[in-house]
C-alpha cells in the first residue's frame, strides 16, 4: 500500500470513529436524533450532543494526535523506538501543576484554574529542561534531564497527595490522575487546541532534521542541519501538544509509545512520514479507546489512562521480548 | 574548493590539531594519514566547522546548507537508526536540496547507487547489511549529496579488498570529474597507489604535504609511523609494504 493510501485510511478511520465518538453514549439517544440534535441544539438531545459528546469527541482526536505525533518525533529524535512524549518531564509538570490546582482549591472556585496550572507546570518542566540540558547538549543529556525533571514532579505530586487535607480531595487528584475525556467543555476544547495545533506545525517540520539525525548527529549537522534549532523545535512541539494534551484530559500513557511502532511496519521508518501517520493513528487510537470505556462499563465511568495502559502494557512487553530476540 | 589557514582545535587547553594551512583542488584525491591519535578525524570535522575551532577555513565559514552543497562530510561513525531501505537511505543524502526527490534527485540516487555497486540492494533493509556492505550505502548516501567536495573519514576501515579498491577508484573518478576527495586512511599501500596527494599528521600538525613518492621517505615513515617499508614504483604502479616496527 502506498504511503499517501495509508494517510486517507488513516484519515477515514478518525473521521468515522469521531462519527462514533459522537454517537455512542450512555444517554440513549439514537444516532439520527443526535445528529439532527447537534445541528438544531435543541432540547436536552442538544445539550447532551453539543455541551458532552462534541468536546470529548474533539478532545479525542486532539489529544490523541498529539501524544501520537510527539510520540513520533521523540522516538526520532533519541532515535529509539522505546521513547515516549513524556520523557523529557512535560506530562509530570503538567500533572503536577493540576494536582496543586485541585489541592488549593483553586479548581473548586474556577474550573479552569486545572488546565492553566497544568500548563503552567508543563511550562516550568520545559524550563527546566532546557537549563539542564543547556543549548548546546546532546540527545542523552536531554534525556537525563527528562528523567531528573520527572522524578522532581513526582515527587512534588506525591507530596501534594501525602498532605492531602481530606480523603476527597485525595481521591479527586488520584481520579485525575488516571486521565479521562469525560465531562470535558468547549472551554477545555479552546484551551487546548490552539497549543495542540501550535506544536503540531512546529513538529511536522521537524521531519528532514528527524531524517538527516538517523544517520548520526555527526553527519545531519554536515547535511546542513542545525542540531540546536531541532532540538529546540522537539522540546517545544513536544511540551506544547503533551502539556496541553495533559491540561484537559490528565495522564495518558502507552499512546505515544505504540502508535509510532505499530505504523513502522506498514508506513516505514522513515521519520519524517512517520508523523503526520502517528498524528492520524494516535487520533483514531485514543478516540477508539475513549468508545471502549463507555462500551465496555457504561456505568463505572472506567477512566481512559487506565484502559490504555491495561492495552498498552502487554504491548509494550512483547515488543521489548521481540527486540531481545533479535538482538 | 578547501582553504585552511592557520586552522586549530583545542581540546581544553591542549591543541589537538594546531595550526594547519592547507588547501585542496579540484581534481586531486588527497589522502590524510598519520598514526592513531594525530588529529586526522579533528582536522576534517574543524575544516566542516562542525567543532568549535581558532583560525579559518573556507567551508567553515558558510551557512551549513550552503556548506553542505560544497562539502559532504562520511563520519567514521557507521550510524544507522533505523530499518531504512538502501534507497530511501541514500536519497538522505539529497536532504540538503531541498525537495527534488522526483527530479534531480531520484537520478543522483541511482547514479550514487550504481557507483557503489547497489543497485540490486535498493529494496534491503540497510540495518540487516553486514557491516562492510553498511558501509558502501554510506559512502553512496555521500556521493548522492553531489557535493563537488567529500570529506571521509576511515570510509574503507572493515571493507574487503575488493571494495576498498573500488571505494578508492570511485573517489578518484569523482576527483577526476573536477571534484575532489579528503579521506583518511591507515593503509599506505592504497594511499601511496591512489592518492594524488598526501597530507602527513602527526600530533596535531601537518608534517608533510606532497606526492605520495616525495612524502613517504624512509625518514618520514620512521619518525611519524616508527615503521620500516618497501616503497617501491613498479611498472604497475606505485607498490607499498610495511615490514616491521621500529618500536613505540
Amino acid at each position: 500500500m502506498s504511503y499517501r493510501a495509508i494517510l486517507i485510511l488513516l484519515g477515514l478511520a478518525c473521521a468515522a470513529l469521531f462519527l462514533a465518538s459522537l454517537l455512542i453514549g450512555p444517554s440513549g439517544i439514537s444516532p439520527l436524533q443526535g445528529l439532527s440534535a447537534l445541528i438544531s441544539g435543541e432540547g436536552a438531545a442538544g445539550l447532551v450532543m453539543r455541551e458532552l459528546r462534541l468536546p470529548r469527541a474533539i478532545l479525542g482526536i486532539g489529544v490523541g494526535a498529539a501524544l501520537g505525533l510527539s510520540g513520533a518525533a521523540m522516538q526520532g529524535f533519541l532515535r529509539n523506538p522505546l521513547a515516549e512524549p513524556g520523557l523529557i518531564g512535560t506530562s509530570a509538570g503538567a500533572a503536577l501543576g493540576a494536582v496543586i490546582a485541585i489541592q488549593t482549591g483553586l479548581y473548586a472556585a474556577f474550573a479552569l484554574a486545572l488546565p492553566f496550572a497544568a500548563l503552567a507546570g508543563a511550562g516550568v518542566a520545559v524550563a527546566l529542561i532546557l537549563i539542564l540540558a543547556g543549548r548546546e547538549g546532546r540527545a542523552l543529556v536531554l534525556i537525563l534531564a527528562g528523567i531528573a525533571v520527572s522524578a522532581l514532579a513526582a515527587a512534588a505530586t506525591a507530596l501534594v497527595l501525602n498532605l492531602a487535607p481530606s480523603p476527597y480531595a485525595a481521591a479527586e487528584i488520584v481520579f485525575w490522575m488516571m486521565g479521562s475525556l469525560a465531562d470535558r467543555s468547549m472551554t477545555h476544547v479552546a484551551l487546548a487546541l490552539p497549543f495542540v495545533i501550535l506544536g503540531a506545525v512546529i513538529l511536522l517540520r521537524a521531519g528532514a532534521g528527524l531524517d538527516a539525525l538517523s544517520l548520526g548527529e555527526d553527519a545531519a549537522a554536515s547535511m546542513g542541519i542545525s542540531l540546536k534549532k531541532l532540538k529546540l523545535q522537539i522540546v517545544f512541539g513536544t511540551a506544547l501538544m503533551v502539556g496541553a494534551a495533559t491540561a484537559v484530559a490528565g495522564a495518558i500513557g502507552f499512546v505515544g509509545l505504540v502508535v509510532p511502532h505499530l505504523l513502522r511496519k506498514s508506513v516505514g521508518s522513515r521519520p519524517s512520514r512517520l508523523l503526520p501517520a502517528s498524528a492520524l493513528g494516535g487520533a483514531a487510537m485514543l478516540t477508539l479507546a475513549d468508545i471502549a470505556t463507555r462500551v465496555i462499563a457504561p456505568e463505572r465511568d472506567l477512566k481512559l489512562g487506565v484502559l490504555t495502559a491495561l492495552v498498552g502494557a502487554p504491548f509494550f512487553l512483547s515488543m521489548i521480548r521481540k527486540m531481545g530476540r533479535e538482538g | 574548493m578547501l582553504e585552511l589557514q592557520d586552522l586549530s582545535v583545542l581540546r581544553g587547553e591542549c591543541p589537538v590539531v594546531d595550526g594547519v594551512t592547507a588547501q585542496v583542488g579540484p581534481g586531486e584525491l588527497i589522502g590524510l594519514i598519520g598514526p592513531n591519535g594525530a588529529g586526522k578525524t579533528t582536522l576534517m570535522r574543524g575544516a566542516l566547522g562542525l567543532i568549535a575551532h581558532r583560525g579559518a577555513s573556507s567551508l567553515a565559514a558558510r551557512d551549513p546548507v550552503a556548506r553542505a552543497k560544497l562539502a559532504a562530510w562520511l563520519p567514521q561513525a557507521r550510524e544507522i537508526a533505523w530499518g531504512l531501505s538502501v534507497a530511501e537511505l541514500v536519497a538522505l543524502g539529497r536532504l540538503p536540496h531541498g525537495r527534488d526527490q522526483n527530479t534531480v534527485g531520484a537520478a543522483a540516487v541511482e547514479e550514487a547507487l550504481r557507483r557503489m555497486g547497489l543497485e540490486s540492494y535498493r529494496e534491503r533493509t540497510a540495518t540487516h547489511l553486514s557491516g562492510g556492505e553498511q558501509a558502501r550505502v554510506l559512502i553512496a548516501r555521500a556521493l548522492a549529496q553531489q557535493s563537488p567536495l567529500i570529506l571521509a573519514d576511515e570510509p574503507i576501515a572493515g571493507l574487503d579488498p575488493a571494495a576498498q579498491i573500488a571505494t578508492m577508484e570511485v573517489f578518484a573518478a569523482h576527483a577526476q570529474a573536477g571534484g575532489a576527495v579528503v579521506t583518511s586512511l591507515h593503509d599506505l599501500g592504497l594511499a601511496a597507489r591512489h592518492c594524488t596527494r598526501l597530507w602527513v599528521m602527526d600530533r596535531g600538525r601537518l608534517v608533510a604535504d606532497g606526492k605520495p613518492e616525495e612524502v613517504l621517505t624512509e625518514q618520514l615513515l620512521a619518525e611519524v609511523f616508527h615503521i620500516r617499508a618497501h616503497f617501491k614504483i613498479t611498472p604497475e604502479g606505485p607498490v607499498f609494504q610495511p615490514l616491521s616496527t621500529l618500536g613505540l
